[in-house]
């Protein structure tokens, strides 16, 4: 229920939410947890294992119970939590894991099953019947342990990820944080504020707490307010640090469009890569809890919780408030309680020595042993130094102590350091260099204490910036001491629970330590304890305090297990931001996309380009028919296809042909200008690498081409040639690639068109076969290959890519008339293979020379990259795979790729392996399939017959070993 | 005869504002890149013959019209005018003023926009006027370039053309809805 004249809520803007199908009322400012309260909503979800009834337990991101799910269809949060989610109008959170709801879960049953489902029950009990695992065991637990679910549809809102750097990173905004930030933002330094937060100030808005006269949340407002008015300063909300990582690089999550209706073409999430020379840690500490008899109760909660619901949402979490404690600092909440006009039934203390430091029934020397309620809490039992006695409430505060937030310090590997004063653990000096941890997060509780030392932190971090501190004076503030007497576990029958998230007990822990599961890291995993999205914030301490007590070991001794970023759940949409859909890597298109999308042409990926598959034509009803025709135009008239996507790399400078000759296999420095060549590659390793032509424009200029997939590769291979290798030599390397649109103009009549369009007639005399040179077309200087790709009279005709589109459209439009038109990859693919030039799928990274029956290429003259390892004896030995041409003969005709040959009329197995299928197409041109692909000693079993099996497909089909040349293999056509 | 027309990478979009940022394509005139030879001083020459200062990595020199933009080890680009003869004996020349596309971006919130796509510091402070960088723009490598107190030169494949614009509209849509 509110309470009047409390909370730093906004009273006048009234909001309205639903929460399990009902519609209640809040106030600005007011989180999921506060305004549930509010409105005497105490049940709010079920227990992950046992299906218990749980309530909101704390008020910050640790929360471990209060989990629902937000939204629907593909706009569907799941596990949001309920004391970080804000509430606006419109908010429509559910429970989860509950069925059939909230209030009568059947899978409730599970907690009476409970002396079965202890730790490592799924590992002892599901064992047998072997085979019952995955089809019912599984499903089972999966159905009934679990979080909240992601909705079936892809997400429908936006992501992204962004960059951000400094001088200093502050993280968290409490005193400690908003201290170092003044000091270091006064001096000018860059900072960078992060809070998780929506409203800056942690516990100063939760307390009531003075700073320098003023309470403490106007202090912080002004702080704020200071720092928001220095241009040098970036404050981010709702901004959770997440890792840390190399080089000062932080991880951190902006929650940007959760508290809202998403504004048109906002992003729900932004993943920032935050870049700080300096970081100040002010991540303040986590209330931890005391385990009893039923401590899950909904109504128990954490007493810094119960306080901040009173002093900063105006929410008083029950109305005969207990307190449970084993220090000072929890005494705060009875006291805020009283003078806030509610009822605390009584304190119960368990230190001897512990006196009211208010008008309020203190129970010294006690502890809770029980709670009681179902559904809500309604009594506690107390056992003290008087006897026991049951105390009537509904809401039991509870303190453990405080836990310093010491996650992120260790990120890059290092540990926390036990602290016996604060009973708990604190940052390591030096776990992440460049960062001071300052605060409640380094075991500094009072606020005049957190102050100091964000002032400290700060002045210590301008220093190794070169930066000069302002003496800045820190205000005066609250300075009271830290009294606490450790208290774990109250001892006594029932279960009494560590994890909340995870439904793990004390006897669970103690179980696992009986069984030999010692090490934390052991016990961890055959308890579950501290996993899932609160990863144990509220339990860690407490379970390795209990564990080094069933072990007899100290506490630093069992030590902690591995704090792994992130801090908090990021969601991979985050993460992966940027990659949805499309966006996974760039479109590179051609200067032809737009007129061969026009011509409906279907399109595939070569890397990370877009070219046409074929261009359908009216009454074509499958590709082949396309595909067919297309051959059709090279193979009788003329066809066009652009072959930008080629990698183009222009090579100068005096020493360009020595580059050359070191990287292809043949020679080139001997070419003549005006001329190109075929050249092979090889890696360093000796197996083929690329192949291509390369042209020399002049004495000291060439233009390299390489296969689409490769043009990185090659690019890459010759910078690190010219600059590892060799950088005594005089050459230099860049990519033209995107400079050219070069069209293949092939087929008997692909001069005829040409000299339709040239500015200058060509004829053989000019152009012979590998000619290449200056072109003028439409005004245009250009540049024209005489090569051949399809065994055809062919062309490669480049021009500047602005002329591109244009130039397409005029050699379809020419082809067009003289019965022929555009090709894609399909038949440039069928061209290619009635040919017998190899692709990547043929240079797939595992053949040499040889194999492709390119021995001869490799140059006795001189050296080149791969010469020698290439004549290592499992490169030259008989018997390897060679490539070989591949025609059906018996009554099955197809031909597939991946297939595999075997010997004819043996059993497709292992033992009788020939080869492989790297290619195949219908060839129009003969009528029947052909295949390229690799054979056993393959050269020298020209007319032999073996079988092709596809294992996938079920196809069978004899073969005949053939030359890989189908087509004109005298190259007439090509010279003609 | 054939009438060839041209096209530029973004095939002539119109200038886009969203919020406080507009995205311009533009063309920068002739690219030329230059590769200075091995023991060859370029400086003089290129400052004699095209008047601006031969730029060190990471820096542009120029103005608009004519600038010299460091692209790399060892590579200049030179963007505007035809470049001078004088320099064929001094490096490599190769004509690039086709291979990429080339927009401005400007406005209130462009650094905002761009810490969404580079992952460099692009503040007035550590990345000032005259500074280049050859960097990625989301999944692309570019150039980048600030060429005046809140506008920016961003160079990528002429190819991706398509890719920067949606990358950027929906960096300057995401921003704008912050407003």
């Amino acid at each position: 229920m509110r309470v009047e004249g409390k909370g730093l809520i906004d009273r006048s803007q009234r909001l309205s939410f639903q929460f399990d199908g009902n519609t209640y009322r809040g106030f600005g400012g007011d989180t999921l947890a506060s305004a549930l309260l509010a409105n005497d909503v105490r049940h709010v979800a079920r227990s992950f294992k046992y299906h218990r009834a749980r309530g909101i337990l704390t008020a910050g991101s640790e929360e471990p119970n209060a989990l629902v799910t937000v939204g629907r269809g593909p706009d569907t949060d799941p596990n949001v939590r309920a004391t970080v989610q804000e509430i606006y109008d419109g908010l429509e959170a559910r429970p989860q894991n509950a069925w059939p709801s909230l209030g009568f879960d059947l899978l409730s049953v599970n907690d009476l099953a409970a002396p079965f489902l202890g730790a490592g029950f799924y590992y002892k009990t599901f064992m047998w019947p072997r085979a019952f695992w995955e089809r019912l065991y599984e499903p089972f637990i999966r159905r009934a342990a679990g979080l909240g679910a992601l909705g079936a549809e892809a997400d429908g809102d936006h992501y992204e990820k962004a960059y951000a750097f400094c001088d200093l990173l502050v993280v968290g905004a409490g005193p400690a944080g908003l201290m170092a930030a003044l000091t270091a933002a006064r001096a000018g330094a860059r900072v960078i504020l992060a809070d998780e937060d929506f409203v800056m100030g942690g516990r100063l808005n939760a307390e009531t707490l003075e700073i320098g006269g003023a309470p403490g949340h106007a202090w912080a407002a002004e702080a704020v307010a200071e720092l928001a008015a220095m241009d040098t300063v970036r404050l981010m909300t709702r901004t959770t640090v997440t890792g840390a990582y190399d080089g000062g690089t932080f991880g951190a999550l902006e929650r940007v469009a959760h508290h809202r209706t998403r504004p048109e073409g906002g992003v729900k999430e932004t993943f920032w890569r935050i870049v700080a020379r300096r970081s100040v840690l002010a991540a303040g500490a986590l209330e931890r809890h005391i385990a009893f008899r039923n401590n899950d109760r909904p109504g128990v909660m954490m007493a810094g919780a119960v306080r901040a619901y009173l002093n900063r949402w105006g929410v008083a979490p029950g109305k005969a408030i207990t307190v449970f404690a084993n220090n000072d600092d929890a005494h705060r909440t009875a006291r805020d309680m009283v003078e806030a006009g509610v009822h605390v039934a009584a304190v119960v203390d368990s230190r001897a020595d512990a006196v009211a430091q208010g008008d309020y029934r203190v129970i010294a020397g006690s502890q809770v042993t029980g709670a009681e309620g179902r559904r809500g809490l309604e009594a506690i039992s107390v056992d003290g130094p008087a006897g026991s006695e049951k105390i009537a409430t509904d809401c039991l505060a509870v303190s453990g102590g405080w836990n310093p937030t010491v996650h992120v310090t260790c990120h890059m590997n290092g540990r926390p350091t036990w602290s016996d004063d604060i009973a708990s653990f604190v940052p390591t000096p030096g776990a992440i260099p460049g960062m001071i941890a300052a605060g409640a997060c380094n075991g500094a509780f009072s606020t005049a204490a957190c102050l100091a030392a964000g002032a400290s932190a700060a002045r210590e971090s301008l220093e190794a910036l070169g930066l000069r501190a302002e003496d800045s004076i820190v205000p005066t503030a609250e300075d009271a001491p830290y009294a606490i007497a450790p208290l774990w576990a109250v001892p006594g029958k029932g279960r009494a629970w560590l994890d909340f998230q995870n439904d793990v007990t004390v006897k669970d822990v103690k179980q696992a330590a009986a069984e030999n599961y010692a090490s934390v890291e052991h016990m961890k995993r055959y308890t579950t304890q501290g996993m899932a999205t609160d990863q144990g914030k509220n339990s860690n301490v407490a379970a390795l305090a209990v564990l080094a007590d069933a072990t007899g070991r100290g506490i630093p001794e069992t030590g902690t297990t591995t704090f792994r970023p992130p801090f908090g759940p990021v969601a991979l949409a985050a993460l992966g931001a940027g990659a949805q859909g499309t966006g996974f890597a760039p479109e590179r298109k051609t200067t032809s996309h737009a007129a061969s999308m026009d011509m409906k042409a279907p399109m595939i990926a070569a890397g990370l380009w877009y070219r046409p598959s074929y261009f359908p034509r009216d009454g074509e009803t499958s590709w082949r028919q396309s595909c067919d025709r297309e051959v059709g135009y090279v193979r009788e008239a003329v066809g066009v296809c652009d072959v930008s996507t080629l990698g183009k790399i222009d090579i100068q400078g005096p020493d360009a042909g020595k580059l050359l000759d070191f990287v292809y296999t043949n020679m080139f420095s001997t070419l003549k200008e005006g001329r190109v060549r075929y050249g092979l590659m090889l890696r360093e390793d000796g197996f083929v690498m690329d192949d291509g032509t390369t042209a020399r424009l002049g004495p000291a200029h060439f233009v390299m081409t390489t296969t689409t997939a490769a043009a990185g590769q090659v690019m890459r291979h010759l910078e690190f040639v010219s600059q590892a290798l060799h950088p005594e030599w005089d050459v230099r390397i860049m990519s033209v690639t995107e400079q050219w649109a070069q069209f293949a103009v092939a087929g008997p009549q692909a001069r005829a068109l040409l000299n339709g369009m040239l500015d200058q007639p060509i004829d053989n005399e000019s152009w012979p076969f590998m000619a290449c040179g200056a072109i003028s077309i439409g005004g245009v200087t250009g540049r024209l290959f005489r090569i051949s790709f399809s065994g055809e009279h062919a062309y490669e005709v480049a021009v500047p890519a602005r002329f591109g589109a244009s130039l397409f459209a005029a050699l379809v439009e020419a082809a067009d008339t003289m019965g022929g038109g555009a090709y894609g990859m399909e038949a440039l693919n069928v061209l290619r293979i009635e040919k017998g030039f190899i692709t990547h799928s043929e240079i797939d990274g595992r053949v040499t020379a040889a194999d492709i029956g390119m021995a001869r290429m490799l140059s006795a003259k001189k050296d080149f990259i791969g010469k020698t390892m290439a004549a290592r004896p499992g490169l030259v030995e008989q018997g390897r795979a060679q490539l070989v041409g591949l025609k059906p003969v018996g009554p099955v005709r197809q031909l597939t790729g991946g297939a595999k040959i075997y010997t004819d009329g043996e059993e497709p197995v292992r033992a009788h392996d020939q080869g492989y299928v790297t290619s195949v197409g219908f060839s129009p041109s003969f009528g029947h399939f052909l295949g390229l692909g690799f054979v056993r000693d393959g050269q020298a079993r020209h007319g032999e017959v073996l079988q092709m099996v596809d294992h996938l497909r079920d196809i069978r089909t004899r073969v005949e070993i053939c030359d890989p040349v189908f087509l004109d293999p005298e190259g007439g056509r090509a010279r003609g | 005869m054939v009438d060839l027309v041209a096209e530029t990478p973004l095939r002539g979009m119109t200038e886009t504002t969203i919020g406080t940022v507009t995205l311009a394509e533009v063309d920068l005139g002739t690219l030329t890149s230059i590769a200075p030879y091995t023991g060859k001083t370029i400086g003089d020459v290129f400052k004699d013959a095209h008047g601006m200062a031969w730029p060190g990595p990471g820096r542009a020199t120029g103005k608009t019209g004519a600038r010299a933009i460091w692209f790399g080890r060892e590579m200049v680009m030179l963007a505007g005018p035809e470049p001078d003869a004088a320099l064929n004996a001094y490096g490599a020349m190769t004509l690039q003023s086709d291979a990429w596309a080339c927009v401005t971006l400007s406005g209130a919130e462009v650094e905002a926009v761009l810490a969404r796509l580079v992952p460099l510091d692009l503040s007035a402070e550590a990345f000032k006027r005259g500074h280049t960088a050859r960097t990625l723009i989301q999944h692309m490598t570019g150039s980048v370039t600030r060429i005046g107190a809140d506008t920016f030169l961003l160079m990528v494949f002429r190819s991706m053309a398509g890719t920067l614009r949606h990358d950027l509209e929906r960096a300057m849509e995401s921003v704008a809805a912050r407003l």
